[in-house]
């Protein structure tokens, strides 16, 4: 088989586009189990630790604060220590859903180990300033400070 | 100028891989903003009682009044979260678009219906001012009649919390106090 070097240049560009098309964003059932962070990475930006063991009053400030944050709560549970809420808002001309989910658990005698985790649209949020944001709120509403784990 | 051009494809094929897989969230979403305060007092008020569960049982009652579903309820934490959804047609985009096709245009698709959510949200007020205190937040999905999403936001409106704690305060024969 021969092709005029014209011809060969279209097929090798569709094939180009084909596979910059499909490497772009992968097959769509790949999303299941993706991250792009490493997990260690990820963990440490969304977790903090309070010097409290207080879990019912941190998980009541953590709603306390979402709501202070624009958010609709939309699930609870005390006795997994997790909550989860929905931010409906605009940014610019462009609207955003934000979903958050905070679970809290003891990390040794004295402290809780509280996790966030974001989600904007359709893209999981591992940009640390906006887990910044949140924990600084928290650590205010909490009157303790938000301390990093490694 | 002809080599310029030959370049318009292939950037714009980029823009559209870009555009389609990379969002980054806002950097004031989850910040707490000056504003959240004036809001936190038009959406909260405080009730001289200590019977948390006695409100969230109202509260219940009062979202059932207005047609709201439970979808969630963790009564330790103080936790109810309910939704409606309902018609979202409003005369003046129908007419505009009827308009629109009458001028021999594309018919633009409204507003058809909505998608909205409450959360009630009880908790015990500090110790200088005993009570409990309760916040409700009200949001909204809207859909067009092409299945599109076009509204996302908040429901901040003062008379829907106004509105919503004078029958609160109604149905537990106590005085909403401002925040």
């Amino acid at each position: 088989m021969s092709f005029s070097p014209g011809k060969k240049r279209i097929r090798f560009a569709t094939v180009a586009f084909a596979c910059l098309l499909m490497s772009a964003c992968g097959t769509s059932k790949e999303q299941l189990l993706a991250t792009t962070a490493s997990q260690v990475q990820l963990r440490s930006i969304q977790t903090r630790a309070f010097d409290t063991t207080d879990r019912e009053r941190t998980l009541r400030t953590i709603i306390a604060t979402m709501q202070d944050l624009g958010f609709v709560m939309d699930h609870a549970d005390e006795t997994l220590g997790s909550v989860s809420g929905t931010k409906l808002d605009r940014s610019g001309f462009q609207n955003y859903t934000l979903r958050l989910n905070v679970t809290v658990r003891p990390r040794g005698s004295t402290q809780l180990l509280v996790r966030a985790n974001a989600q904007y649209n359709l893209v999981q949020v591992e940009d640390p300033e906006p887990y910044q944001e949140f924990f600084a709120a928290l650590g205010r509403a909490m009157f303790l400070e938000a301390q990093q784990v490694d | 100028m002809s080599r310029v051009w030959r370049h318009v494809p292939g950037s714009f094929a980029w823009v559209l891989l870009v555009s389609a897989c990379a969002t980054q969230i806002p950097k004031e979403a989850l910040r707490l903003a000056p504003e959240s305060l004036p809001l936190r007092q038009l959406q909260t008020r405080r009730f001289d009682t200590g019977d948390e569960k006695m409100l969230l049982a109202a509260g219940a009652a009062i979202l059932q009044d207005l047609g709201f579903t439970l979808d969630a309820s963790e009564s330790r934490l103080g936790v109810l979260v309910a939704s409606k959804d309902r018609s979202a047609v409003e005369a003046g985009q129908v007419i505009f678009s009827l308009f629109l096709a009458a001028l021999g245009g594309a018919p633009v698709p409204w507003d058809e219906k909505q998608k909205i959510r409450a959360s009630f949200v009880t908790r015990p007020a500090g110790t200088e001012r005993p009570g409990v205190l309760v916040r409700v937040t009200f949001q909204r999905i809207v859909w067009n009649t092409a299945k599109q999403v076009t509204k996302t936001e908040p429901l901040d409106e003062p008379r829907f919390y106004q509105e919503f704690f004078e029958k609160l305060s109604k149905a537990v024969f106590l005085e909403a106090h401002e925040f």
